[in-house]
């Protein structure tokens, strides 16, 4: 079985501060990540590859320095990483992005796609199901488990807002992962320092693309979508302060807020 | 002259930082209360090849380096000694003559057990009567046809009862005094081979401490490794490699209390203001921070010189004996740092500071270590 899967490297938002004065993020000195539902869908290829054999790819779109994801995940065990990095892939929302990704994926020999469900930098959740519907292949999103792997189909439990859905589907089809769907291993040793010293990341840049992309669907220019401002909520007032209140008390008080405020 | 670390031990660093925060962290207190010997942490540590991570692959090794080894010693020691203690006596002791002086099959049979973790190593070298003094040997070890009879005890032997191989130390030819040591590899299952007591030990206390009892002890004749009284040399050689991984354990620990200590002095408050505001404060971080970055570059010069092929000897003795004294040194005044809350168990200095001493003892003692880097100087020759 031949699997691919996309992986970003986002920053490590557990890590970010918020600057107090300015009210603005402090990236400087915050590392950049493998975003983890991207991580558990690397982890779900191998163990997929593990249970019926097979190749592990993996592609990042990113700047130069996203080859430290993909030596990562060749630590983990991925057999191939591709960066697909170009200044005219820069400044792409989420479709310009899927349309650039599927543009390499059309590049390759795939059974199954694993994309993360989203990314913890920006949250939209919309790559994955793009790149589907890019290439033209069914979709499952949310994936939780996957229950059976065979030959020409995959059985995947969906996560639901309130069930799950066990679907059925044919490959070739891509899945979008939840960190539910597998815990990812710890790097080995040995493929850290494969992963640098034997294995090579392959780049692509908009010359390998050129006969599958399409240049009006790329870039800063092909994004229909642009961040118009970014702000940080403002705090809400103090809040208020009750001390020294028995329960009986408490939930009185409380209660009585709420009603003052026509909140119940 | 470049001090920046390459992306593979980058890479390697932030690997074994996520095996400890999830594997080690959450447990490293009650195993210093428990004074339990933490196997499924053990069962880990082979998988993740932090057992063999400076060892060729075609021995099951995971094709790193020493450098790559000191760094995962000190970032483990960071948080637990009693477990590095364990892999510098496995890796280091136990291992390493096995693959510098043992024959091919040797190595085919004993490595890729001990290099996976599907077996661990000890070492038995320390008697109750030779400690710095380690040619006064008295475990005795005869030919009798195809096996050898060992008879003797070690005492203080990390990883005792929890080791499949016992890399043994034993006199072959009494007469001979230093050349008439010899090493035998052990296997658990010996006849005649016992374990003594579990030791109670101020630190490190839940590292496995033991007495190695031999009585009578059948080894096959095809576990000695080298040759009948190289015994001695090969286990000073065995030591010098031993060193890089012993001064990372006191290094690692320092490093461990300094970065606790930062936490607590920006919040402890005295005076109306948090003690790390206070100058005498900054003045002892300061101080630490320069001597634990000391100890860093002296250990890690140690390793990459090890790598380089180049000798070694003296730079691993130098980071042996000054990482074990930042160990020391920095605990103690971190320790001072917290005043009464670093006293208390619940605060983990006061568990580093415990843990510390062992490494100006183990291995070679502070002085030993002097003693050595003195001959390398040919002082008074």
């Amino acid at each position: 079985m031949k699997i691919v899967v996309c992986a970003k490297q986002v920053p490590d938002t557990t890590e970010v501060k918020l600057d107090p004065k300015t009210n603005t993020l402090i990236r400087d000195g915050v590392p950049s990540i493998i975003n983890p539902d991207d991580k558990a869908g690397i982890e779900a290829a191998l163990q997929l590859k593990e249970k019926v054999g097979g190749t592990v790819t993996v592609v990042s779109m990113g700047p130069p320095q996203a080859d430290a994801a993909l030596r990562e995940a060749l630590a983990m065990g991925c057999d191939e990483a591709i960066l697909v990095t170009d200044r005219a892939f820069g400044g792409a929302d989420t479709w310009a992005t899927s349309s650039t990704i599927a543009a390499a994926l059309k590049k390759l020999d795939y059974d199954v796609i694993i994309t993360g469900r989203q990314a913890i930098d920006g949250d939209t959740a919309q790559v994955g199901p793009q790149i589907a519907e890019h290439l033209g292949i069914p979709q499952v999103s949310y994936a939780e488990e996957i229950v059976e792997a065979e030959e020409g189909k995959l059985v995947v439990k969906r996560q639901f807002e309130d069930r799950y859905h066990i679907i059925e589907v044919k490959t070739p089809c891509l899945i979008t992962a939840l960190a539910e769907l597998a815990t990812p291993r710890y790097m080995t040793v040995h493929g850290i320092f494969d992963a640098y010293r034997e294995k090579e990341v392959k780049v692509w840049t908009l010359e390998e693309l050129k006969d599958t992309v399409d240049m009006a669907n790329i870039g800063l220019k092909g994004s229909p979508t642009n961040v118009k401002q970014s702000f940080t909520k403002q705090a809400k007032g103090k809040g208020l302060y009750y001390k020294d209140l028995s329960p009986e008390d408490a939930v009185e008080t409380i209660v009585a807020k709420l009603e003052e405020r026509h909140i119940i | 002259m470049d001090f920046t670390l390459s992306k593979e031990h980058l890479l390697f660093r932030q690997m074994v930082r996520e095996f400890v925060e999830n594997e080690i962290k959450p447990v490293m207190q009650e195993m210093d209360e428990t004074e339990e010997f933490p196997r499924e942490i053990w069962e880990k540590l082979g998988p993740a090849g932090l057992l063999g991570i400076q060892y060729p692959k075609k021995y099951g090794g995971q094709g790193g380096d020493y450098l790559a080894y000191v760094i995962a010693i000190e970032e483990i020691s960071k948080y637990c000694a009693s477990i590095t203690s364990g892999i510098a006596a496995h890796s280091s002791l136990a291992t390493w003559p096995i693959y510098q002086f043992g024959t091919e099959e040797q190595k085919m049979r004993f490595l890729p057990e001990l290099l996976s973790g599907r077996a661990w190593g000890a070492m038995g070298l320390t008697e109750p009567g030779a400690g710095s003094d380690a040619a006064m040997q008295q475990t005795k070890a005869y030919l009798d046809g195809d096996h050898y009879v060992v008879n003797g005890r070690k005492c203080f032997i990390t990883n005792a009862g929890e080791a499949k191989y016992y890399t043994t130390v034993v006199m072959t030819d009494k007469t001979k005094g230093n050349k008439g040591m010899s090493i035998l590899v052990i296997p658990a299952d010996a006849p005649g081979f016992t374990i003594g007591k579990h030791e109670k030990k101020m630190g490190i206390r839940a590292s496995a401490t033991a007495d190695l009892i031999f009585d009578n002890c059948i080894v096959p004749k095809e576990n000695l490794i080298g040759r009948e009284g190289d015994g001695f040399k090969m286990i000073m050689q065995t030591l010098d490699v031993g060193r890089l991984g012993v001064g990372a354990i006191g290094l690692g620990i320092a490093e461990g209390a300094i970065e606790e200590t930062l936490k607590y002095v920006s919040q402890r408050k005295q005076f109306g203001k948090t003690i790390g505001s206070f100058q005498n404060t900054q003045f002892e971080l300061a101080d630490m921070k320069t001597r634990a970055d000391s100890a860093q570059l002296i250990i890690y010069r140690a390793a990459c010189t090890k790598d380089a092929g180049l000798p070694f000897g003296m730079y691993a003795c130098m980071g042996k004996y000054y990482g074990a004294t930042v160990g020391s040194d920095i605990t103690r005044r971190c320790v001072q740092l917290f005043g009464g809350y670093g006293y208390m168990r619940e605060y983990h200095v006061e568990r580093m500071m415990r843990d510390a001493k062992i490494v100006e003892i183990y291995e070679g003692t502070s002085e030993v270590q002097k003693m050595v880097i003195a001959g390398h100087m040919k002082v008074g020759k």
